[in-house]
């Protein structure tokens, strides 16, 4: 590992010199003109790639390239929620799988990821939302997967500070809410940084500022290299996982996608003592919200709705999650907003991501999150590994093809239709 | 906040309007092959810069406007009538 395994008889080690003799976590070195694979995007999922094709595949001459520096775009831009509450087939089975290689994360990465099993709670407001959920969260149990129905009253005793909106202050009062027990948070650049050192220790070069500026192929058509801002580099097979930027990095290699690229907020308060031990969501009031560990109250909404890489939320978003987040919790009502960003999400037309080969032989595509990237993390690198040294996806991630929105084989969670806002 | 210039009623905040996607994509013939129909519905090229885009004018006078408008700066150039550039 990177600066050696970390124990308490390092860290006893280090405090006793002083804290002087810390080693790097991770080697900056120059590329090689060869690798047997590069991972495109140093954000989780690329790094996670990276980790999972070294350890699981053998595969060590590999690189992952980031134009910035890892874990800067998404990867630091999210609310950290994890879950797997997914009524189809292939999400729920997918995502379930990434939350079990989350509960072993911080061990298998000999890094503290900070995994917070705190329950992840939804509130339904309607009817018709109450029969939708209700639906959804007996389709977790037959596929084995924990959830647990709660009465209002029930909600309120396990989330003391929530308005249920019975004296008529709530325009749409809490009717029921549901949970995933085994959902939470965890540390976003820890994610990051874990699989990169991980990864690096198996002697995966991790390439900063080092943007992809183009694809070499052959006259087969098939992948030869790829242009970067640091030199060409041959490579027979490049796994592309950049998020938000997915559509024109694939352009260069001529690739159109059903994605849409939009901002997706997220904002903080300043810290206060602790009162919330769980995220909260709601689908009908449209927000989700948390207290991190330093004490910030953290909240999330909807899409800004437009197409965007701007990388700042605009000032309506703020507003209608705020709204939202005071009714439903009005004991935050005078807290400040401490710092606010946006992510940009690769929505795909049917809410659901791709995971798989392209067109290009060699060229495989690991994008299309929406805002669901961050609990994806394991799995998704889990996944897209498999798929990139077997040239096959695994069963895991074989109905998130890309062809599938030419055969009418989508995977649309919600049934809302081919809108890449409406997911 | 963008203000859209809406050629009907003038600048208007964008919560007033709703947002219609790409101005560029094109529905094919009835009798096109369906990987065309697939291309309509589902591939867009989703560019980082200039984008030319529908909004309609929910709150207003309910016109479909065409919006040319930078994805990066969200600076808006032209706003057009659609159905004056409707085929």
């Amino acid at each position: 590992m990177g600066g050696g395994k970390y124990s308490f008889l390092s860290l006893a080690k280090n405090a006793l010199s002083g804290h002087k003799n810390w080693q790097p976590a991770i080697r900056h070195p120059e590329p090689k003109a060869r690798y047997d694979a590069v991972i495109i995007g140093g954000g989780g999922h690329g790094l996670a790639t990276a980790y999972y094709l070294a350890k699981l595949h053998g595969m060590k001459n590999i690189a992952v390239l980031e134009r910035g520096w890892i874990g800067g775009g998404n990867t630091g831009r999210n609310t950290t929620i994890v879950r797997s509450n997914y009524l189809l087939e292939p999400n729920a089975h997918f995502y379930e799988h990434s939350l079990k290689l989350w509960e072993g994360l911080s061990a298998d990465l000999n890094f503290n990821v900070m995994f917070s099993q705190r329950s992840v709670i939804n509130t339904c407001h309607t009817p018709g939302e109450v029969e939708a959920t209700m639906r959804r969260y007996n389709a977790m149990r037959l596929n084995g997967i924990d959830a647990e129905f709660l009465s209002a009253d029930e909600l309120k005793r396990r989330v003391p500070d929530i308005n249920l909106g019975r004296d008529g202050s709530m325009r749409w009062p809490i009717m029921c809410a549901v949970s995933q027990p085994r959902g939470g948070v965890a540390r976003h650049d820890a994610v990051a940084w874990g699989y990169a050192r991980g990864a690096d220790s198996l002697g995966v070069d991790i390439l900063q500022n080092c943007e992809v500026t183009g694809f070499k192929r052959g006259p087969d058509g098939a992948l030869q290299g790829v242009e970067t801002s640091r030199g060409y580099i041959e490579t027979p097979k490049a796994g592309v996982a950049v998020a938000g930027h997915s559509g024109h990095v694939m352009a260069m290699a001529d690739i159109r996608l059903p994605i849409e690229s939009h901002l997706l907020q997220a904002f903080v308060s300043e810290p206060v003592k602790p009162f919330l031990d769980v995220v909260v969501s709601t689908g009908a009031l449209h927000f989700y919200i948390s207290q991190t560990d330093k004490g910030e109250v953290l909240l999330g909404g909807g899409l800004d709705g437009y197409n965007s890489y701007s990388q700042r939320g605009t000032i309506p978003n703020i507003e209608e999650v705020t709204e939202a987040a005071v009714e439903m919790f009005p004991n935050i009502s005078r807290l400040k907003w401490m710092r606010q960003w946006a992510g940009v999400m690769d929505m795909t037309m049917d809410g659901s991501p791709i995971i798989g080969k392209t067109p290009v032989q060699g060229l495989y595509l690991d994008g299309g999150w929406c805002y669901g990237g961050f609990k994806a993390t394991p799995g998704s690198g889990w996944c897209f590994a498999h798929t990139i040294a077997h040239d096959e996806p695994h069963e895991l991630n074989a109905a998130f093809t890309l062809d599938r929105f030419g055969r009418s084989a989508v995977i649309d969670e919600k049934g809302a239709g081919p809108y890449a806002k409406a997911h | 906040m963008m203000l859209i210039p809406c050629p009907h009623c003038g600048p208007r905040p964008e919560t007033e309007f709703v947002y219609g996607g790409d101005a560029n994509v094109k529905r094919p013939d009835p009798t096109a092959p369906d990987a065309e129909w697939a291309d309509f519905i589902y591939f867009r090229d989703n560019p980082k810069g200039a984008h030319r885009e529908l909004w309609l004018h929910a709150a207003g006078c309910h016109s479909w406007l065409t919006v040319e408008r930078d994805t990066v700066t969200h600076a808006l150039g032209s706003v057009s009538y659609t159905k004056d550039s409707a085929e």
